[in-house]
Order: structure tokens, then sequence, then C-alpha cells
């Protein structure tokens, strides 16, 4: 399997995105530079973490109009999996390729530290190895986190089962303890914590790494086992 | 703003202009020997920030002299960017610390974050990737709203900074005393990583060679920055809010993806970042190390204000700021790699080999001094020593008992006194585990950040019991080297060398003079005991505020190597049933101590003793134990003592208890701050091989299985509180003393 890791001027979790996806699980994976990426040809998507554009006007915003967004939707329209993590989720909702928005945490400080994340929805292609209800300690390190949606939006995502992961103990205030969203296609996952961040033992937890797997393994029933 | 074309040299001489940049008479006179001529007004204002303490370490340089600086792992000593030293497989790791106390008093955000800032810069401008950042900080006490806010606003800015460019802040200190009321220091610390082979040198060398800058362009912020960091601070310090610069991290991340790309280049020569004294700083010394001259036109700098004199540009502390020294012919490899980044590298000037500092602006020559008199060969003084007068009443006093009869109670308020309680306030607010190789971040003895690909990690910490080395300097300045060598040693690792940063009082007071002096001695006694030569570093003077001095306050930032993963080594209890040792002698030692602090609100008396031999051995001892797999914890003991140490050790809410026997004096063997100890745990079945090994290990308790710590006298139970009450306690004293009214 072959991942694209899209970097934006600004990104810095690239490498741990890279790495997550080359050695924690063993598979192909490439750094692009936002202005040069040709995204044919990958078997999934990532767009990692960080500050891009310095956060400046409002996070994600500024890379939301780059030319390389183009090229993601296109991607995106095909069902190639795209996970956005942490700045990369906010560039999929400023992009409009999932649905919301993100505020300042409710106590208007960056926060680090693990979290528990309740998976709410063990059948999309990112979690199946994953069990509905488990509880999975991932770190989260963001200052705008604190997802917000309309009423009647988070019924449709409510309805559709596109809420995938929840906040045990909700660190910032999003709606519903919402820590991660599937588009209605089930092929774009955005989420705030860093599974990349908690693949391996000895950092903390490798709790993230089974995201990667599900990716893989579903990569693996749909091109290779079905070829 | 003094206006360079209305100031002619005259003026300068007779009004005594220079004094107001901070130099004294008989530097004005030194500086007309070296030119043969009145210097103009950008002349002398080159030369007063390049012989301000911050720059030149004129009143400190016959100090540092006394660090050791050298060991087989030394790869690179004082002098450059940051130290290196050696960890195998052709890697290095580089590091250093950097003070950022002056900017941090007035604008306490900006101040912090461009500490970080500059800090980061030094490690990348030496082809390293910064791979963690540390910090040391200390507030007044956390009652007044003024206080309040620089704290808040000083992590704030470390935070916003720190987390933007993607290094991990793994790691610090944060002190609460009064004396650093009105004058707060904020030290960082970075560490970067590095393959030996890419290291670069801040060298402007090879005859015509172009000068290239690259970054942010140069306004008017920060002019005199070094200057103001080198004078006392008083009421009129908030006039030199201006002087304080801003910080532009994404600019900053930029450049260091674009800078370690172009280390890769054979086009480049040499890199250095301009620090503090900006252009005139970074362009000097690289002239003035390669044995060259340079000369630049002022023209090509990329302004970002109109109509900038020279002696703006030359003293602009813009951040975010390169120097390239690039092979003539090869310019365009440079520009196209900045390019990608979206940042623009301009020439400016070329290398001369008249050893002449030259500057054109606008057709006309502005500058011309001899380069060297500027950076190596900058005038060093020595200033008059005196022993102070407290030093010998503190000496005289008779050993300070404590009387305590609540030994619960005393220990819940001790573990909320700010220095000791929980930190968590503060670093939760940093990205600790950006890069995912953080294993400890804050919270533990050392920070571990592991090795990418490799058996091998990297211990850090930054240390400083300034209390103890105000009551004193030599033996609390040998506390700071041993502590922080402690920790690393506590997390399994092998200290390998340290930065320190000194942090003083104004250097004309005899009196403070003597307190560098000793601490210095302190410090390089332990250093060079404990195998840790000092390989960077930064010098801080004239902290006081309205007169007053902080406490002398070197700061020891310390790295140390893993030599595999399996040596790592939590700080907190692991297992149920492991038996807890204490590895040293308690003797009834408290001043200088939390406890001191808390019954009488102030320190006196003498410092604890330590002595380097026992320090050693233990410290060596303990490794050996670690390396062998015996040991399943272990944590220093410092401020507060065992009781303190014991309840930290139970900290990390995996829901175990200690029951702790200690017979003799209760006080003393629970809150004394007696040296080189520390609190271990042993699973039953190591016991006997890991007492072979450590020869002055006393058993006292167990870890169990019930969340209550337990400690013992005979028959009394002198403690006895559930950890959980202790915990909040603990995690609540900061955030609890920040809503309070002040």
């Amino acid at each position: 399997m072959k991942f694209a890791v899209i970097v934006f001027p600004g990104s810095n979790c690239d490498r741990d995105m890279y790495y997550a996806a080359k050695d924690a699980l063993g598979e192909e994976a490439d750094l692009l530079w936002y202005q040069e990426a040709n995204l044919e040809g990958y078997d999934a998507i990532l767009i990692p973490g960080g500050f891009s554009y310095g956060d400046y006007l409002r996070s994600g915003a500024i890379a939301s109009t780059s030319d390389i967004v183009v090229q993601l939707r296109e991607q995106a329209d095909k069902g190639v999996p795209i996970l956005g993590v942490c700045n990369g989720f906010q560039i999929l909702l400023e992009s409009g390729l999932l649905p919301g928005a993100m505020l300042r945490n409710q106590n208007l400080k960056f926060m680090c530290h693990f979290e528990n994340l309740v998976v709410e929805n063990d059948e999309t292609i990112f979690t199946s190895k994953y069990n509905n209800g488990e509880v999975i300690s991932i770190p989260i390190a963001h200052h705008d986190g604190n997802y917000y949606c309309d009423e009647e939006t988070l019924a449709r995502l409510k309805e559709n089962n596109q809420i995938v992961f929840t906040y045990q103990n909700n660190p910032n205030g999003s709606v519903s303890d919402i820590a991660g969203i599937v588009n209605e296609q089930g092929n774009v996952l955005g989420m705030m914590p860093h599974p990349e961040r908690a693949v391996e033992a000895i950092l903390t937890s490798d709790d993230g790494l089974k995201l990667f797997q599900s990716m893989l393994e579903n990569w693996r029933e749909r091109y290779v086992a079905g070829a | 703003m003094l206006q360079a074309p209305e100031i002619t040299p005259e003026m300068i001489e007779q009004d005594k202009v220079y004094q107001e940049m901070g130099l004294t008479d008989k530097e004005y006179d030194m500086i007309k020997d070296i030119m043969g001529r009145r210097p103009n007004f950008t002349e002398i204002g080159i030369f007063s920030v390049m012989w301000s303490e911050h720059c030149s370490y004129k009143t400190s340089k016959p100090l540092l002299k006394k660090f050791p600086t050298e060991g087989p792992q030394v790869v690179q000593g004082p002098g450059e960017g940051a130290g290196i030293v050696d960890i195998g497989d052709g890697q290095g790791v580089v590091f250093k610390v950097e003070s950022h106390n002056h900017p941090s008093a007035v604008e306490p955000y900006q101040g912090a974050a461009t500490g970080v800032g500059g800090i980061i810069r030094d490690v990348f401008s030496m082809g390293a990737r910064p791979i963690a950042s540390l910090n040391s900080l200390r507030f007044g006490n956390l009652n007044t709203g003024r206080v309040k806010y620089l704290f808040d606003e000083v992590v704030h800015g470390i935070a916003g900074y720190g987390n933007c460019v993607g290094v991990p802040t793994v790691g610090g200190e944060v002190q609460f005393d009064d004396c650093y009321e009105g004058n707060p220091l904020v030290n960082a610390m970075c560490v970067g990583l590095i393959d030996t082979k890419d290291i670069q040198k801040g060298i402007a060398a090879g005859l015509g060679n172009t000068i290239m800058y690259v970054g942010s362009k140069t306004g008017r912020d920060g002019i005199h920055g070094a200057t103001f960091a080198s004078e006392d601070l008083s009421e009129d310090s908030e006039n030199k809010r201006s002087n304080v610069q801003v910080g532009d991290p994404f600019m900053e991340k930029l450049l260091i993806e674009a800078c370690l790309e172009v280390i890769h280049s054979d086009a480049l020569v040499g890199i250095q970042d301009m620090g503090a004294a900006g252009l005139t700083s970074s362009a000097s010394e690289m002239a003035s190390k390669a044995g060259m001259g340079m000369e630049m036109n002022l023209d090509l700098i990329p302004q970002r204000e109109e109509n900038m004199t020279a002696y703006e540009m030359m003293l602009s502390e813009s951040q975010e700021r390169m120097l390239l020294c690039v092979k003539t012919g090869e310019e365009q490899e440079i520009v196209d790699i900045f390019k990608k980044y979206g940042l623009e590298a301009v020439a400016v000037g070329k290398v001369t080999d008249d050893k002449m500092f030259r500057l054109l602006h606008k057709g006309e020559v502005v500058a011309d001094i001899p380069v060297d008199n500027l950076a190596e060969d900058a005038p060093i003084f020595h200033k008059e020593s005196k022993v102070p007068s407290f030093y010998e009443e503190y000496q005289a006093m008779p050993a300070y008992q404590p009387a305590i009869t609540d030994y619960n109670e005393t220990l819940k308020q001790l573990l909320q006194q700010p220095t000791i309680a929980s930190k968590e306030y503060v670093y939760d607010q940093y990205d600790s585990m950006v890069q995912a190789n953080t294993v400890f971040s804050p919270g533990s003895d050392a920070a571990v950040v592991r090795v990418r690909g490799y058996d091998k990690a990297i211990a850090m910490t930054t240390d400083c019991n300034s209390r103890y080395i105000h009551l004193d300097p030599e033996t609390g300045g040998k506390i700071a080297v041993a502590e922080a060598a402690r920790n690393i040693i506590a997390s399994g690792a092998k200290p390998l060398a340290l930065t320190d940063g000194l942090n003083f009082g104004n250097p004309d007071k005899p009196e403070n003079f003597w307190q560098m002096e000793k601490s210095v001695e302190g410090m390089s006694a332990a250093s060079s005991k404990l195998n840790t030569p000092v390989i960077s570093g930064n010098v801080s003077l004239y902290n006081e505020s309205n007169g007053r001095a902080i406490f002398p306050t070197p700061v020891v930032g310390m790295v140390g190597l893993h030599e595999s993963l399996e040596h790592i080594t939590p700080s907190h209890f692991q297992n149920e049933g492991d038996s807890i040792y204490v590895i040293g002698d308690t003797a009834a030692e408290f001043g200088g101590s939390e406890l001191q602090n808390l019954l009488e609100g102030k320190y006196f008396g003498k410092a604890p003793a330590i002595d380097l031999d026992v320090e050693t051995k233990r410290q060596d001892q303990l490794l050996a134990a670690i390396r062998a797999g015996l040991v399943s914890s272990a944590h220093d003991i410092a401020e507060g003592g065992l009781g303190v140490a014991l309840a930290e050790s139970l900290f990390n809410n995996n829901g175990f208890g200690a029951d702790v026997q200690l017979d003799g004096d209760v006080t003393t063997l629970l809150f004394s701050e007696s040296q080189s100890r520390f609190v271990v745990t042993v699973a039953e079945q190591d016991r006997t091989q890991f007492e072979a090994k450590v020869d002055d290990a006393q058993l006292v308790g167990t870890v169990t299985a019930t969340s209550q710590l337990t400690v013992r006298n005979g028959e009394t139970e002198v403690i006895k509180e559930d950890v959980t009450t202790l915990q909040q306690l603990w995690k609540g004293a900061i955030p609890c003393l920040l809503k309070s009214k002040a």
C-alpha cells in the first residue's frame, strides 16, 4: 500500500505521519511538498497536523485555498481514503470536504496530553480493527479543537453514523464530544487526536496503530484479495 | 529614537552620547584608539552592542575560563552557536541554553517566544534538526496580579512559538521566589540531533565569497536589545517595550526546513543566525572567526520599514533572520532552495581580506571598523569581588531545626508549595510529543527522547536550586550540577555534558561578582568530577529590579545518553510488592529548604553539604544497577525531601500506595534536603543483587496495592493519607493560586 503525506508550509507532524505509515505499519509512504504533489496513484492520502501557514487567518484556512486541494477533492470523489489529523482535519473542514468548523478550545489554551477516545463507528475503513465502545488512549495537541456544527448537521452526522470517535472526557468543548468524523461516503476521516503519535508502546500508547492497520486491511480486501 | 545624521562624531564625544548606549568613558577612549579617529554614530552603535555583556562576555569571560570544556565525548565546545557531544553511530547531540529575561520582564509573551526562537536558530544553524526544547523559569510568588500575568504570558509565549515550529517542549522547571518578582527569568534550551559529518560553522571564509541574507525583513524592532539585556531593570524599563522583538514562528519553521536542506549544498561555506545584536554580530563574528573581513551594502538588506538608517539596520534584532556565506558563482543554488519555501535569499555583501568590517549605505561608507576588535578581541574587564556580609552571617548561624508536630499536614502543605506543586498547568500548554519520539514528557525527573532507528535515547533536564546558591554559591553551584546529573542518572542515562545559563545581578557590585565567581567554581568542580564538561552557555547579568538582585541562578541544562532503550527508567513506582530503597544518608539539613520557606518565609543558614566523591559513587552505582535491569523506578530526592519524593513517586494514577518505615528523627528523615539521595524501587527477586551493587541503599518499605501513603516511626503512623487526596492538592495548587484574587 502506498501512502501520500502532503506537506504544507508549517506542517509539523508530516514526518510523524510518514513514519507511522512506513515504519509502524511497514508500508510505502512519500512526503509530498504541496506545490509539487501529484496525488495520482496513491492508495491513501494523509494530511498531517501542524500549523500550515502559521494558523494565520484561521487554522487550515489558507492551506484550504491551495491548488493541492483541487486534487484532494478529485481523489476524495474517487473514494481514495483520506485521513486528516489535527491541522489536517482543520484543512478538510475549511475546504468543505467535511462539515462543521473548529473553534478555540473552551479554556482558550493550547492543550497537549493523552485522552481516552471512544470508538463510535467500527465499520469505517479507518476503524474496522477496533470495536464499537472500545476506549483507546490517543494524544491531543491543539488550540483550536473545539468542533462545532449546527444542529441540522449534527443530526445528519448522527443519522449517517459519521461520528467515528468521541472523547470520554470532553477536553475542549466539542459538540457532542466529537473527536473525529467521516464524510457521508466514509472515505474521508478528520480527527483532532493524533493516532500517528500512538503507534509504538515506547511512545506510551500504540492504540493508534489499529487505525492504520484498518486502512491497510481494507485496501487489501478491496484491491489485493478481490483482484 | 536617536537619528544618525543629526549626531556628529564630535557630538558623540562631547555629549557622551555613547553612555546612553551603555559604553563607559574608558571604553569610548579604547574605541577611539582602535579607530584612530572619532567613531561615527553607526560605528559607536555597533561597538556598543558588540561590547555589551550579552555579546562580549566582557566581565564573565575570566570566570567562564574556569569551566572544564573538554572530554572525549565533546565534538564542539563553547564558541559556536551551540555545543555538540558525540552519541555514537556518527551522530551528535547539539544543545545550548539562552536567557531572555529582560525582554520577558516588559513584554512577557514576545520575550519568551523570541527566546525560544533564538535558541532553536542557534541549534539548526549548526546543521542539526531541533528535537526538543526545555526551559527554566523563575517568577515571584503568585500573589500579585503582575506576577500572575508574567507567569501566564511567558508560558503562553513559549507555547505559542514552540508548538508552531514543531519542536516538542519536553521538560523544564518553574520555581517561585520573591526575589524574581520584578525580574523573572526565562531561560530556553534547545537540543538538536546531527550527523556529525553535517556540522556547520558560522564562518565567512574565502576571499570574494558572497554574503547572503535570508528570512524576515529587517524592521525597527529590538534595536539595542543586547544593550537592554546588559543593564538593570528599573521603572523606566517599561519604556523599553519597543526594544523587545516580535517573533514569527511560521517563518522560523520555514527557515528550519530550508536551512536543513541548504546545509547539504556544496555552495554553502558558513551559516549563522542573527541573534543578539542582529546583523552586526552575525556578520562581524563570521568574518572574525574566519580571519577575514567583510563588506556589506545596506541598500540591499531586505527592509520592512521605510527610511531605515544604517544604525537602525545594524542594531535591529528583528527575528528569524540568517546570514550565509556562499561560494561565488553558486548563489543561484542557494536562492532556489529557499525559494521552494517561499523565502528570498539576497546577496548583500562579500568576504574581503583586509579584516575590516565595512558598511556601505546610499553610496557612502557608513562604518569601517577593524573586525577583530568587535568580536574576538573585545575587551575583558576584571571586576572587584567581595564576600557579602550576609554569607558570613549565614555560615555562623547554628543549624536551623524546624519544629513540626503534624507530619501529615506538613506534607500536604509542602506538596502545595508552588515550587513543588505539579506544573501540569504549564506543560499541558506545550506540545511535548510532536516528532513522535517523546518517551518521557514533562513531569519526569528527566525528559527522554528516543533516537529514531537506533537502540538509544537522549535524556535531558534543566536544574538549579538558587536558594542553596544564595546561601552558599560554591556549594550551591556544585549541587546544581550534581542534581542535574542525578536526574539524568535516575532516568537510566549516562550524563554527557552541560550547558550553563548564568543568571546573576549587577556584576559591578563586588558582592554579586563574588557570587558569580564562587558559583562558577562550584559548578566547575562538580562538572569535572562528574565528567560533564560545559560545552555551551549564556550569561545574563544585571538581573535586578529597583536595586535588588535576584538569587544567583546558574541554570544547568544537561544531556545524557541511554545506551539502550532497555535502560529507560521511570520515576514513578511501577509494581505492587516492589521494595522501596533510599540511597544515601540523611542529616538534619534545612538551610534553603522548602520546609524552611514554608515555616519561616525566608532562607537562611547553611546550604546542604555535598561531597562530590560520594555523589559520583552513588550515581555510578545506581546507573550500574539500572543497566543490570535491577531497578523498577528511580527518583532523585530534592525540594521537600523524602516525604515529597515518596508522594511524587505515587502520582501516576496507577492506584499504588506505599508502606514505609522510618526510624530516627522523623522531621529530618521526611523533609531534610540532604544531597546525593535517590528513592528507588526494586523487585523482590532482585534485592540481593541490587544491594550488592549499591552500597548506601537502605530498605525502607514496600509498594502496595492500596492507594495510600503510610509512613511509620516505630509503631506510630506519622503519615497516613489517601494518594488521590495528596495528588489533588499537588495538582490543584497552581491553578488555585492563579484563580485567587491578588
